[in-house]
Formats: structure tokens, C-alpha cells, sequence
């Protein structure tokens, strides 16, 4: 590899947006104490930083995941630089092998032989019905095939050793910032150390033994065309991200403005905006994203000179899909602002900004939109584990993500027929399923700690 | 105490607290009382003293976090803290009867008042169908509701408040209890409706004999219907006293300046005596007596080791240690002294004929098919640096005048000059630059600061509008020390203040933009009696300083007469009766007025509830306000004539004026 072309997809730079918003939040939060103070009650519950902790593992995965470059093509000396037409990210180059080592179809977890048996002609003629050995699965073992379950032990067991040394130093730092083991273990720290530390050293014990098999076998089995499961997974990650986030980027200037405008100034403006929002409502959404997607479809396959890439061509759909899921998930927030902002705007600290001849857009900046935050978090947090589940609805019914793209909802579809086979293939399943399952426990999880954190009636 | 042989009641060393993460807050800390069988025991003090949780305990209804932390609830003998739950509930109900002070959130919405009777009737009388149905119609002709049996099938929200609160003693009594516990049961009330409930507990406890445990803040409230007299600050009980002890020589020197708190005519002019500082936060209890640290005769002692019980020779129990040597109640303030400016000036502010009008929709086309009628042509006058009490009970429109005025509601009709500026109608920036002249201070403090902004954002919000003082930060710390709050108070957040400091901040807001107009819409209903002697006694500061003029909303005559200058009464969006303070409250002329300053209960030894004037119902709907006059239904004088025309104003002397008929 001898140079890279880096590639700037829309949805990074949406990568980055957020993670600007991210840190502008956190700068927001240090300079105000009541703020700080609830997310200081979210840092406080261990429920709350175990699934963080979580989060943050899936948000590493995912942000690897939107580094994107394009290989230079191996080319003679002094001609013209040019670069693969396949875009890659920086996790597909760490995990290299994974994405290379494809073999020929289905092989189930950490198998060394074909799923299916193969006929073989032998040179001599004659025909024999056996399991084919795998391309990569166990090819290091060199046809040593009865020391499997040794390598496979030996492989755990050096994962555990190495997430147990990664995970140690880390964790004598922090007891050492934190004022010893003692404090950390009890729970007596400000922020709950001690969910953190054993949340990662559980991820660091799943982890470890999966990268450390992951070197000689397919950890998750293959899928129907020798692609590696465990890869797919990984892929999936970003995709599920970006529609839990990006979705939520687009609905929530919507719903925010709508909702308080709505709510503030009343009359017609609220009574237009209320219409807008139940006639949206009574649209069944699947129908609505279902013609939506369709009519992009069409677009994007009328205009192929658009895109250089096919990957741009996956993304474009993919921001598309957030797009329209926003234009369809903004009425729940929305009414609740409106509510809460009726409420607001008779509060006497409202009135007394109006007996001051304050105007409206300031009074809506400065004493409104401070007071709704909470719900707006609450919603965001809370609307991500359910726009991650939509998107492998979407796609398993055919309208989500393009077909190119790796997403849950995708490999789930993809393994809808497996289960209808026998010997039932069942392994892409359970690990899309897997996967998605503790990322949207871990930010229902979370949702629920920032709720109690936010929420005015248990503070 | 020897008095009550067989006390019905015995609550011994009761200690209750609050489990607040790891931490326990003792909330009641060793109360120790007896209510004797028919007896009227008070729990009096400020919010925050453990009152309602030591009711709560005796019941033990304590919330979530509570928990019984030590000593005894006897009743008739029986240890109530060591019943099992099923056995508890036969008292809950059945012998020890609850009501509580909001009568609109303590019923329930979904179910008919009879329906909410015969759950009583059937889990403590085994009464059913017919029978429970008679006994029903019975005990709410008891509480005094009239046509009973249509009543029974009603719901709460077609019943006024004092109707409620009438529905919800006639379920407390449909157990037959032996003790009462009365939780603040006028407080959500107005004046005229407090003194029908008070006495109908009056009548109702002579005709059953039954026990009442009164709680309440109110010493008006101790002074009508109470026997003995326990006074609570800060978990524990400081001074159990009879009646006659407590009025005429109260013993702790709390007690003591609970009384000279309360504003009156007779203090006019004088500022009132406060209680310094504020209540103590359970979890910064100080050592040693628990008021020291607020209490003007606290001797080194007092600081260290908190006081036993104590028996004055006239039979109060005291728990102090200064032993009150020879110095009786601190005499009411001197003689009025009125140093306001005179009503010949030009006046600073002119109402007339103003009128809010809410239509009611109705329909799918949202038709128009009447008016609420919140505020009906009002006309008021106020002179430069002068009070004006705008006086009624709930409902009336009195807020809704503070607000019009402010142009915060649009009026339907009339006028408003302030300075000889027309409001009514000025639109952009011409209203904005008539802002500076009026401001107003709201009811409630906890909601009228933003609890996202830094005290000095709030204060500076004004100005930054409407400019102001010059310097903004020089400006803060000017109005912050003229409201009498430390400089730092700045760059610190609302929640961090108590309700007093709030209702500072909040009068050092409105007064950045220097208005010439002050409009305080009820400033301390929301505050305890010496919180509210502290913000009065500054609102009065800050008129001789500063010549402000006050238009005072308020429900608290108390407070009129302390401070107002003029009086305007207001019934059902309209002016009855005006004049100044000493002709409206020297010698009222209309019923109404009438009637409010006699429902009005003093805390006097002589208080018996025999001068109050009971006024029948309730005040009208605005939406459907009776023909003629608005005050004829419940007027005792009403004639033909009041039925059929609205009187017109009647001047009486030159300020002096009322609508009615027969004034007099």
C-alpha cells in the first residue's frame, strides 16, 4: 500500500458534526451547575456508566468504521497514481483478515470443515461426498484436525490472559486517581468506577477471546457466500449508528421548533402545526418510508454519474433513509414540547420577561428552550434504541439501507431463508441479533438513567 | 397532665425521619402529646416544621422515605406503631378520620361523591345499597350541602372548592371517628368559605364530641377553634399551652414573635418585628435549641444544650431556657403614623372602565357563544408613592387587573394611563418604552425566576431590554443590597435561595428598570407570617425610599391593613366599594366588604367565631354572573330592587365610594 486517496462520505462528515455537538454539549454542561449536576446523578448510576461504557465500546467500532479511504492500485514506476474503486475504512484494514479470508459458503462458529458436503472428483475418477476442509477456518492447524479443541482452548485462553493485562493497568489508574481500591470497590466515588471497571472488564473477556480466535477460525461461522459473520457484525455497527443518530439530528430541529412555536405562540400557528402533525401521524410510516424509498430508488438508479463509488451510492441511500425516518418520528417530541411549553409560557418567570417587553424569539431562547432540554434528551436517547430496531424492520422488508450496505437489518434478511433449511443455519441470526440486542439494551439502559437524572418529578 | 385522666390520644416521644440516600433526616424528633376525648389540639408552625409528618405518623401514611424511628402513638391504649397493617386499617377511617388541605386533589376525579362516601360506610359500618345511600344523604346534610340526594350522584369537579372541602369532612366522618386530624383545612380556602368550614368543625365536634387534631400556620385559625395549643419549630414541640395561656402570655420567645409578626392595623407605619433567618434545613440542624440561632433573647447556653421541658406557673409546658422574666407580649407597634404622600397629587396611574372578556368556543366551527367576564369596567386611581389594595377572594379578577394593567392580558375595552401614557393599545416600542414605568412582582417565587439562569442574569434581564442603571454590574449589587441580599447572590443559581430570598430577588428584578409603579400580585401569599413580616417590611423601605407605588392584589386583610393606603374591593370582575384604608376599614359600607372584614379571624383570646358574619354560598361563576346586582344571592339585605339593576356608584364622602343599593 503505497498511498491512500481519503474519502469524505456525507455521512462522515454527520460522523463529526456529532461528535462536535458531543463535545460542545459537554463544554455547555461544565459551564452550567444545573446541568452538571444532573448528569453528575447519570454518572452516579451504575446502570447508567455500565451502559455507557457499552455505548462507548460501539461508538469506537463505528467511528473506526467512518474513516474512509481508497488504497492506491499497485502501478508501475512513474505512471499516474490510481486508486481501487472499493472504498475502505480504517476498521476494514484492521480487520483485514476478516474481510479477506471469505470462503466458499455457509461454515458454522469456529469450524474447520464446510457446513455442506462437497462432491470431489479425484484424479483417478470417482466421485466421494465429504465435508470440504475450510480455505482459512483451522488452515493452520495443516490438516492436524484432532487438535482443534487444544488450539481453540489455547486461543481462549490467551485471550483471556491478554484482556486480563489490558484491562488491569487501567484499572490500577483509575483506583489511583480515585483514591484507592477501597473507594473505587464500595461505590463511594462520585462517579460510579467501579460499573465502568467491570463493565469493560467484561467486554475486555468477550472480546479477547473472540480477537484471539478470530486469528485462525470464523468466530461467528460464515454466511451463504463465505463471508465472515463476525465482520458483518462489525460493519453493522456504524450503520446502526448513524440511523440511531443522524435520524435524531434531522427530526430534532423539526420537532423542537415546531413544538415550541406551537406551544408559545397558540393560535393559528399552533392549530397549522398540530393539522401537520396528526394528518402525518394517521400515515401508516412504513407506507410512507416504503413510497419514499422507492422514489429515491428510482432516482438514484436514473443518475449513475452522481457517484464515483458504490459506497457513495450505499451512503447517499442511507442518509436518505434518516432523512425520511426523521420527516416521520418528529410528531411524538414534538407534541410533548408543545405541551410542556403551554405549560411554561403561563409561568409567572415567563410573564414577568414579557412585563419587561422581552421578544418573543429571546423569551423562546433564554427561558423556554433551557426548560424543555430535559425532555429533549430524554426523547433523543430514548428514540435511538427504537430507530435502531426500525432500521432492521426497514430492511428486512426490503426498504431500508441499500442492499451493498452492512447493516442488522440486512444480515437479518439475509438469514430468513437459513432458518427455513435443514441443518438450520442459525449462527448469522443469532449474532446479528446478539449484537443489535445489547446495543439497544445498553442505551435503554441509558435512557433510563439520564430519564431519572432529568426527569423534574423524581429530582 | 393530670387535667385529662383518659387521654384518647397519646403521642410519646414520636421521632420520624427521612431516609435521603444514605443519609437519615430526623424530620420529627421526640414529640410527646395527649388529646383528651373531645379536646381541640393544635399543631401550630411554619411550613418545614414537621407538622404533617407527625400527622402522618400518627396514621402512619408516612410517604416512601419515611420511617418510624422511635417512640409510641397510643390510642385508647393501644400502641398504634406496633399494629400489624391489617389491623391498622380499622383505625384509619374508623377511629382516626383525615382531612387534608387541598380539597380538589384529596377527592377523587373519576368517582361520584356518593360512591366515595359508601366506601367508607361498607369497610367501617358495613353498610350497603339503600342503607349506605341514607346514611350518605345524611352525613352531607350534616356537613351542611344542600339537595343532598342530588349531590350524591355528582362528581368533585361540579362541586366548588368549599363544597370539597364540606364532601371531604363528610367522608372523614362517615367512620364515626373518635379523633379528627384536620391538616390545614382552610388554607386553599378563601376568607368567607374558611369561616363556614370552620364552623361547621365547630358545630360538628359539640354535637359528637369528637377529638380534633388541628394543623395549621394559622394563629386565626388556632384562635377559633383551639383548646390546647402545641407550637412545633423545626421537629420538635417548644411550648404545649391551654388556650387562655397561649394568647395572653406566650411563653417561647418563637411563640412570641410568631405574634408580633403578623401585620395588622395596629402596627401601621411601624415596621413589624421579624423572626430573623429562615427555618433550618433538616439535614443543618443547629446543636443546642434549635431557634437560637433566630432567637432575639438566645443566651450562650441556648447554643449548646437544647432545653428540657419546663412548667410555667400558669400550667404551659415550655422548652427554653430563658425564663421569660416579667417582660409580657412586646406591645403592638406604635400608633399609625401615615408618611405617605398625599392622594392631591397627580395621579400616577388611571383605570377606567377596563375589561377582560374571555370568549367561550364552543362547537366544531368554534363559535362564540358567551363571555367570561373575568374583569367587567374597572376604574381605579393611584397617586404617586401611595398603596392600593386591590381586595377579593378567589375568582374575582383581581389578578386579572394586575395583568391587563401590564398589558400581559390584551383588555377587551378601556383605559389605562400610567403617567398619563396610554397603554391600552400601544403596540412595539412605544409599549416597550412605557414598560419602564410599571413592573410587577408575582404570587408564587418558586415559579417566577428562571431556575436555568444566575440571579444576576435574572435581574439584569431588564435592563438589558429596557436599559437601565448604567453599569449592569454595578446596578446588580446595588439592587441586591437594597433587597438586602449579600453581593454574591449574583452568580449564584434560584434554588440555592429560600422562598424569601426568592420574593427578594424577584422584587430586585422588577425595580432594575426603576418603574414608578409596582404592581404585587399576592408577593406573600406563598411565604410564611415571618417571611412575610421580612418582605413587607422591605416593600415599605423601599416606598419611603424610593416613592414606588404599589397597586397590592391581595386575598390577606391582614396585610391590607397594614399596609395600604386606599382599598378597593372587588366581586366578580367588579369594583363594589373604594375609598381610603381608614374609611373602608373603619367603616365599610357595602355587605360584602362587610362580611369579608368580619370573616377576617384575629388571634385574640376572644376570637369565638360569634362576630363572623357567614356569608351563604359561594361566589358566582363569571361566565353566568346572577342578574341586577352580583351580590344579591348571598346579600342579606336584598330587596326587589338588587335583583333587577346593578347599583351605581354611590360617592359617599370624596374618596369614598361603594355600589349598592342600601349601603350602610
Amino acid at each position: 500500500m503505497n498511498g491512500v486517496q481519503i474519502v469524505f462520505l456525507w455521512s462522515d462528515a454527520l460522523i463529526w458534526l456529532l461528535l462536535a455537538a458531543g463535545l460542545g454539549l459537554v463544554l455547555l454542561v461544565r459551564r452550567s451547575p444545573p446541568l452538571r449536576a444532573a448528569w453528575g446523578k447519570v454518572a452516579a448510576s451504575r446502570s447508567g456508566m455500565g451502559a455507557a461504557t457499552v455505548l462507548l465500546a460501539f461508538v469506537l467500532v463505528g467511528w473506526l468504521d467512518s474513516l474512509h479511504y481508497r488504497p492506491a492500485l499497485p502501478a508501475a514506476e512513474g505512471a499516474e497514481i490510481r486508486y481501487a474503486i472499493e472504498v475502505r475504512s480504517l476498521l476494514d484494514a484492521l480487520a483485514d483478515p476478516l474481510r479477506s479470508r471469505t470462503e466458499k459458503t455457509y461454515s458454522a462458529p469456529l469450524a474447520t470443515h464446510a457446513y455442506v458436503k462437497e462432491s470431489t472428483e479425484h484424479p483417478g475418477g470417482g466421485v466421494t461426498r465429504a465435508f470440504p476442509p475450510l480455505l482459512h477456518g483451522g488452515a493452520h492447524l495443516a490438516g492436524a484436525y484432532d487438535k482443534h479443541a487444544d488450539d481453540v482452548a489455547w486461543r481462549v485462553a490467551v485471550g483471556v490472559l491478554a484482556a486480563v493485562l489490558l484491562w488491569l493497568p487501567i484499572a490500577v489508574w483509575v483506583a489511583a486517581r480515585q483514591g484507592g481500591w477501597g473507594k473505587v470497590w464500595r461505590g463511594e466515588t462520585a462517579t460510579a468506577w467501579h460499573a465502568v471497571l467491570l463493565t469493560l472488564g467484561a467486554i475486555l473477556l468477550v472480546l479477547g477471546p473472540v480477537f484471539s480466535l478470530a486469528g485462525g477460525y470464523h468466530v461467528f461461522g460464515t454466511d451463504k457466500v463465505g463471508q465472515d459473520v463476525l465482520y458483518q457484525v462489525l460493519k453493522s455497527v456504524r450503520t446502526a449508528l448513524i440511523i440511531g443518530l443522524v435520524t435524531t439530528l434531522v427530526m430534532l430541529p423539526l420537532a423542537v421548533l415546531l413544538g415550541i412555536v406551537a406551544g408559545y405562540f397558540r393560535g393559528w400557528a399552533d392549530d397549522l402545526i398540530q393539522y401537520v402533525y396528526t394528518v402525518l401521524n394517521s400515515i401508516p410510516s412504513v407506507l410512507l418510508i416504503a413510497a419514499a424509498v422507492l422514489m429515491l430508488q428510482v432516482l438514484i438508479d436514473g443518475h449513475p454519474e452522481w457517484f464515483a463509488t458504490a459506497a457513495e451510492r450505499a451512503d447517499l441511500r442511507l442518509l436518505a433513509l434518516c432523512f425520511i425516518l426523521g420527516m416521520t418520528s418528529w410528531t411524538g417530541l414534538c407534541r410533548l414540547l408543545r405541551g410542556e411549553t403551554l405549560k411554561l409560557r403561563e409561568l409567572e418567570y415567563i410573564q414577568a420577561a414579557q412585563a419587561f417587553g422581552v421578544g418573543s424569539g429571546r423569551i423562546i431562547s433564554r427561558h423556554i428552550l433551557p426548560n424543555v432540554m430535559h425532555i429533549v434528551i430524554i426523547a433523543l436517547v430514548m428514540d435511538f434504541s427504537s430507530l435502531v430496531l426500525a432500521e432492521a424492520v426497514l430492511s428486512y422488508v426490503g426498504i431500508g439501507v441499500d442492499p451493498s450496505m452492512i447493516s442488522f437489518g440486512t444480515m437479518i434478511n439475509n438469514a430468513r431463508m437459513e432458518l427455513g433449511r435443514e441443518p438450520v443455519v442459525w449462527w448469522s441470526l443469532a449474532a446479528a441479533f446478539a449484537a443489535m440486542f445489547i446495543l439497544v439494551l445498553a442505551a435503554n439502559l441509558f435512557a433510563d438513567a439520564v430519564r431519572d437524572a432529568f426527569d423534574p418529578r423524581t429530582a | 397532665m393530670q387535667t385529662t385522666p383518659a387521654p384518647l390520644l397519646e403521642v410519646d416521644d414520636l421521632r420520624l425521619g427521612f431516609q435521603a440516600g444514605r443519609q437519615q433526616l430526623c424530620a420529627v424528633d421526640g414529640v410527646s402529646f395527649r388529646i383528651a376525648r373531645g379536646e381541640t389540639f393544635a399543631l401550630l408552625g411554619e411550613s418545614g416544621c414537621g407538622k404533617s409528618v407527625t400527622a402522618q405518623g400518627i396514621l402512619r401514611l408516612l410517604p416512601a422515605a419515611g420511617r418510624v424511628l422511635g417512640g409510641s402513638v397510643r390510642y385508647d391504649g393501644t400502641d398504634l406503631l406496633a399494629l400489624p397493617e391489617v389491623a391498622m386499617r380499622a383505625y384509619r377511617g374508623g377511629k382516626i378520620a383525615m382531612i387534608f388541605q387541598e380539597p380538589s386533589t384529596s377527592l377523587n376525579p373519576v368517582l361520584t361523591v356518593g360512591q366515595q362516601i359508601a366506601e367508607v360506610l361498607a369497610r367501617h359500618l358495613a353498610l350497603r345499597g339503600e342503607a349506605a345511600r341514607a346514611r350518605s344523604q345524611e352525613l352531607l346534610e350534616q356537613v351542611g350541602i344542600a339537595d343532598p340526594a342530588r349531590r350524591l350522584d355528582e362528581y368533585p369537579f361540579q362541586l366548588s372548592g368549599g363544597m370539597q372541602q364540606r364532601v371531604m369532612i363528610a367522608i372523614a366522618l362517615a367512620g364515626e371517628p373518635e379523633l379528627l386530624i384536620a391538616d390545614e383545612p382552610t388554607t386553599a380556602l378563601d376568607v368567607t368559605m374558611q369561616a363556614q368550614i370552620l364552623d361547621l368543625l365547630a358545630q360538628l365536634q359539640a354535637e359528637r364530641g369528637m377529638a380534633i387534631l388541628l394543623i395549621t400556620h394559622d394563629l386565626g385559625v388556632v384562635a377559633r377553634l383551639a383548646q390546647r395549643i402545641g407550637v412545633m419549630y423545626a421537629g420538635e414541640l417548644v411550648e404545649i399551652a391551654g388556650r387562655e395561656q397561649f394568647f395572653t402570655q406566650p411563653a417561647h420567645p418563637y411563640t412570641q414573635a410568631l405574634f408580633a409578626a403578623l401585620p395588622d392595623a395596629g402596627r401601621r407605619g411601624a415596621p413589624l418585628r421579624t423572626i430573623v433567618g429562615q427555618v433550618p434545613a433538616l439535614s443543618a440542624l443547629p446543636p443546642g435549641c434549635r431557634f437560637a440561632p433566630r432567637c432575639p433573647q438566645a443566651m450562650p447556653v441556648c447554643r449548646e444544650e437544647n432545653p428540657a421541658w419546663r412548667v410555667e406557673a400558669c400550667g404551659a409546658q415550655v422548652r427554653c431556657h430563658w425564663q421569660n422574666e416579667g417582660e409580657a407580649v412586646p406591645a403592638a407597634g406604635e400608633s399609625a403614623t401615615d408618611d405617605a404622600a398625599p392622594a392631591t397629587l397627580a395621579p400616577l396611574l388611571q383605570i377606567r372602565d377596563l375589561a377582560v372578556h374571555f370568549p367561550i368556543r364552543k362547537g366544531i366551527l368554534q363559535r362564540v357563544v358567551g363571555q367570561v367576564k373575568a374583569v367587567d369596567g374597572v376604574s381605579l386611581t393611584l397617586a404617586p408613592g401611595r398603596t392600593l389594595a386591590l381586595v377579593g377572594e378567589s375568582g374575582c379578577g383581581k389578578t386579572t387587573v394586575g395583568k391587563a394593567l401590564l398589558q400581559l392580558i390584551r383588555p377587551t375595552a378601556g383605559s389605562v394611563r400610567v403617567n398619563g401614557e396610554e397603554w391600552v393599545g400601544a403596540r412595539g416600542k412605544s409599549l416597550r418604552q412605557a414598560r419602564r414605568q410599571a413592573q410587577m412582582v408575582f404570587q408564587n417565587p418558586f415559579a417566577s425566576l428562571n431556575p436555568r439562569l444566575r440571579v444576576g442574569e435574572i435581574i439584569a434581564e431588564g435592563m438589558q431590554t429596557l436599559g437601565g442603571l448604567g453599569e449592569p454590574a454595578t446596578a446588580i449589587a446595588a439592587l441586591l443590597q437594597a433587597v438586602g441580599l449579600p453581593a454574591d447572590a449574583a452568580g449564584r443559581f434560584p434554588h440555592e435561595f429560600s422562598g424569601g430570598q426568592r420574593q427578594r430577588i424577584a422584587i430586585a428584578r422588577a425595580l432594575a428598570v426603576q418603574p414608578r409603579l409596582l404592581v404585587c400580585d399576592e408577593p406573600t401569599s406563598a411565604l410564611d407570617v415571618s417571611v412575610q413580616a421580612q418582605i413587607l417590611n422591605l416593600l415599605k423601605t423601599l416606598q419611603q425610599n424610593l416613592g414606588v407605588a404599589y397597586l397590592f392584589i391581595t386575598h390577606n386583610l391582614a396585610v391590607v391593613e397594614y399596609l395600604a393606603h386606599d382599598i378597593a374591593v372587588m366581586y366578580l370582575g367588579r369594583i363594589v366599594e373604594c375609598g381610603t384604608a381608614a374609611e373602608v376599614l373603619a367603616a365599610p359600607r357595602h355587605p360584602y366588604t362587610q362580611a369579608l372584614l368580619s370573616a377576617v379571624l384575629q388571634p385574640r383570646l376572644e376570637e369565638d367565631g360569634s362576630g363572623v358574619q357567614v356569608l351563604a354560598g359561594e361566589i358566582p361563576s363569571p361566565a353566568r354572573p346572577p342578574a341586577g346586582c352580583h351580590f344579591h344571592p348571598r346579600c342579606p339585605k336584598a330587596t326587589v330592587e338588587c335583583r333587577n339593576s346593578y347599583p351605581v356608584a354611590q360617592p359617599l364622602t370624596a374618596t369614598h365610594r361603594v355600589n349598592c343599593h342600601w349601603p350602610g
